[in-house]
């Protein structure tokens, strides 16, 4: 009845792995009282069955800061451990470590940057092209919906019984069945397949979007860079998550029906498994930091108060890294033993794409250089991203040399490489675009104190956390190290704890950053709706935004379409008619769909074949009926729209005489437009 | 489709711009058929790579039957000419044509299947199952994965079937009988590079 799930798959066998699961469940009634708290009817109504690319984004990065703090938690357990277990067993057993390096990898990759970097161009995308929403407003939903059902399954493993411990690119044959026969493989392979989908759909969501829905007179060169980021990490998202889909799937296939892909015997290759996962793998990598490229591409040039340096160089370079990032995927494995030949190609492949990640450097670099440089939280985040990041760009053209690759290969080296280039390189952007598009998501803007504590912490906890690391990497420290014995590692493992414990801090500080904001919002109140002078049309509309974010579609003329605007003082005037406005409908399938796949893919890795047909036929008759439903638009009237729309002027009329800062273009194009 | 047809939205409301949404949707389906095409490409490379690791046990030569492959062949290619001509009667407007036709596509498809499951369980009965070789895995994968898809055809053909029943055929419905030609066509497709990288070496 019940496959292979017993009350044994409960963690009663280690306290540390009892409590993990008591927080888990303690989290998940924090979530159910909070929803008790603002009304069930209304989380339901407002926000889980919503279609709205606002509060889908919302939604996603509400998920991402979820799961950072529990791929934290496994960060500074493996940190402690590793501090204290020299010729000790530390307090964590062997099998537990791999645990939870698994997954603090799989959490960190899939369920923090991928719904951080959805959310981010949710929010942002449709509003920086003048849309009303994304093309596919339902499969939106369904796509959180999945990720969030691949969170769960990563989440419920710490509960009901155990998580990979294959580390999070699970590589066979150890993650075959013959040697981990337990589920914690087989929630690995369900969550990254169901979330996996989930991010397929997102990619085709965003590329249709941006190439079909940008308003009039925004050509492609016209487009804010962030839009061009997200474009090719869509794209790259479409065309590399199969890969994914694929090894997953085949892995599945080995441990499911015994079937030998990537078996020991009869013909199985386990190398094609390495070869599949990585032509995912790096792509992945590019998906993560593209995003950032953008967010900090926006914050360098509103912040700078100029126009981005080298715009149509930071789209080729953007356009370039994406293609390339197809071609160098053999360098995870220069050790396979392919030819030297071939090593030497991925090698010379791998270095060129250095080559415009430095065009993007010095672009950012010459925006700053004679602006006039405001130092907000999202700038501080930026200038510290570029200072880290060349470190472990340099440390990447280094491992991207086969021979050096050899004796690197494996050790902290790389874990200190890694988390150099998507620390700062992604991370560090989504927080600035967290900081710098936090008051059009929610009409006030963050505490600048609390965030800029939380960027030096976060800083000096990166450097402290990962510069021993690379030096140990050269003292020939393997990765993933439970305990050991060579007494000259420990010092820099303290270290590395320490810093692990400052970025610890630096997220205190976020969570205090935002409870403080909350409670003091009507003094940070964003009534212009363009609380930094910003550039590009997404700060045109009101903050939070109006369901269908433009009233009237904006005409765009040049890039920077909005400060060009406020330039021709013609941002803010009134329209002499509003029409109406179809949008989408509010809908649960996106939630019963997400739900199905989370039951489907506990099924299949417990092995409870009725539930997972149950649940598979579920998801098959939902998708079936919901194509019987043409009616999936409502019209927004135009007296409707004229209302907010009227109401909105009046605040911004308020709003002349309240801006904190005065800025000439702002104040001059408020001057115009209000009456 | 023709463009009157594909006119986006109700009499007063407008989009953000005059986006016709049912070319939208046939952008995003072309995206998504791009990506599937890449499952297979890789299912594809996998099965090239695996081809020679028979384990010692049996060979394509012994189990692939080549007069069985082309009635397969047959029945799916015609079954997209008969599409076609589904395609043809949607655009005249001629209902009851439009889903013979389709009930005709519906029957050859499901041939295709019928005929693939016996290969698979004559294979299995002798022997020959996914379990027993790297070989065989990747061939009842690749092959499977292409019959699964087929499978959700023949039931996305019968929900459109019902829909022109039900809704006639409307933009909303010809717009989903267009994707769904996409999809249809797309596996003839897939099947030729069956035909021609699976059977037709594993024979010679």
């Amino acid at each position: 009845m019940l496959g292979k799930l017993t009350i044994d798959a409960l963690p009663f066998y280690s306290w540390v792995a009892m409590s993990g699961a008591a927080i888990t469940v303690l989290g998940g009634l924090i979530v159910l009282g909070l929803a008790l708290w603002f009304g069930i009817r209304r989380v339901w109504t407002e926000w889980l069955t919503s279609v709205d690319h606002k509060r889908i984004g919302i939604m996603y990065i509400a998920l991402a800061s979820v799961m950072l703090l529990r791929g934290f938690a496994d960060a500074i357990m493996m940190r402690s451990q590793q501090a204290i277990a020299l010729n000790s067993e530390g307090y964590l057993s062997p099998d537990h470590f791999d645990q939870v390096f698994s997954s603090h990898g799989t959490i960190m990759i899939f369920f923090v940057a991928m719904p951080f970097l959805s959310g981010l161009m949710n929010i942002v995308v449709p509003q920086q092209i003048g849309a009303r929403d994304v093309a596919f407003p339902f499969m939106n939903s369904v796509s959180l919906w999945l990720t969030a059902a691949g969170a769960s399954l990563v989440l419920i493993s710490l509960v009901l019984g155990k998580f990979s411990t294959a580390g999070w690119t699970g590589y066979p044959p150890y993650s075959g069945i013959q040697y981990s026969p337990d589920v914690g493989t087989d929630y690995w392979i369900w969550a990254l397949l169901i979330a996996g989908v989930g991010s397929t759909l997102t990619g085709i969501n965003f590329v249709v979007t941006i190439l079909k829905r940008r308003a009039p007179g925004m050509t492609l060169m016209r487009m804010p860079l962030f839009v061009w980021t997200s474009l090719c990490t869509s794209l790259l998202m479409v065309f590399a998550f199969p890969a994914l889909t694929v090894a997953a799937a085949l892995l599945g296939l080995d441990r499911l029906f015994g079937m030998h892909f990537f078996t020991n015997e009869a013909g199985g290759n386990m190398m094609h498994y390495i070869n599949l996962l990585w032509i995912w793998g790096h792509p992945e990598v590019y998906i993560l930091i593209l995003p950032a490229f953008g967010v900090y591409s926006e914050v360098v040039a509103t912040f700078s108060r100029k126009r981005l340096f080298g715009y149509a160089s930071l789209v080729y370079a953007t356009a370039a890294i994406a293609i390339l990032s197809f071609t160098v995927w053999l360098h995870h494995f220069f050790t396979m033993g392919s030819s030297a030949n071939v090593n030497a190609f991925f090698g010379i492949a791998t270095m060129i794409i250095a080559v415009p990640t430095g065009v993007k450097i010095f672009d950012w670099l010459l925006t700053m250089y004679h602006g006039r440089l405001r130092m907000a939280a999202p700038m501080y985040w930026t200038v510290g991203f570029i200072v880290t990041f060349v470190i472990g760009g340099m440390t990447g053209v280094l491992l991207a040399v086969p021979p050096v690759d050899y004796l690197m290969h494996n050790t902290t080296f790389l874990v200190a490489h890694f988390h150099n280039m998507l620390i700062p390189g992604a991370l560090f952007g989504y927080f600035a675009g967290y900081m710098y598009w936090f008051p059009k998501a929610f009409g006030f803007t963050l505490d600048e104190r609390w965030g800029i504590r939380a960027f030096w912490l976060w800083l000096i906890g990166f450097w402290l956390a990962f510069m021993p690391l690379y030096a140990l990497g050269f003292l020939g420290m393997p990765r993933r190290m439970e305990h050991y014995n060579v007494a000259e590692w420990q010092p820099y493992l303290i270290v590395a704890a320490l810093g692990a414990a400052l970025i610890g801090l630096g997220i205190a500080c976020l969570i205090i950053q935002l409870v403080v904001s909350v409670r003091q919002r009507n003094e940070a109140l964003d009534l212009t709706g363009d609380p930094w002078d910003g550039r590009t049309l997404e700060w045109l509309t009101s903050s939070p935004p109006a369901p269908y974010n433009f009233a009237v579609v904006p005409e765009v003329r040049e890039s920077d379409a909005f400060h060009e605007m406020k330039r021709r003082g013609v941002a803010y005037q009134r329209s002499a008619q509003y029409t109406d406005i179809i949008m989408p409908r509010n809908t649960g399938v996106g939630v019963i769909i997400g739900g199905l796949a989370f039951v489907l893919g506990f099924a299949m890795v417990w092995h409870i074949w009725w539930l997972a047909i149950v649940a598979a036929l579920g998801i098959l008759i939902a998708v079936a009926l919901r194509t019987f439903e043409d009616d999936t638009e409502f019209v927004m009237s135009a007296a409707e729209i004229q209302a907010i729309e009227d109401q909105r002027r009046q605040v911004l009329a308020a709003a002349t005489t309240h801006v904190d800062e005065h800025t000439p273009v702002r104040d001059a194009a408020l001057a115009q437009g209000v009456p | 489709m023709t463009s009157a047809a594909n006119t986006a939205g109700r009499a007063g409301g407008t989009r953000a711009l005059e986006v016709d949404v049912y070319e939208e949707k046939a952008f995003g389906f072309w995206l998504y058929l791009m990506s599937d095409a890449i499952i297979f490409a890789l299912l594809f490379a996998t099965y090239v790579v695996m081809a020679p690791n028979h384990a010692g046990g049996p060979t394509g030569k012994t189990l692939f039957n080549l007069s069985r492959t082309f009635a397969e062949t047959m029945l799916l290619l015609c079954s997209s000419i008969t599409f076609g001509f589904a395609t043809v009667a949607m655009r005249g407007h001629r209902r009851r044509a439009m889903l013979t036709w389709l009930a005709v596509t519906f029957a050859l498809g499901a041939g295709f299947v019928a005929l693939e499951i016996g290969e698979f369980a004559g294979m299995y009965a002798r022997g020959a199952g996914p379990q027993r070789s790297g070989f065989l895995s990747a061939f009842f994968t690749l092959v499977g994965t292409h019959g699964l898809h087929v499978g959700m055809g023949l039931i996305w053909i019968l929900i459109m079937s019902i829909q022109a029943l039900v809704k006639g055929l409307t933009a909303p419905v010809t717009s989903r009988l267009f994707r769904l030609g996409l999809f249809w066509h797309f596996l003839d497709i897939v099947w030729i590079g069956i035909f021609s990288i699976v059977y037709l070496p594993g024979v010679l």
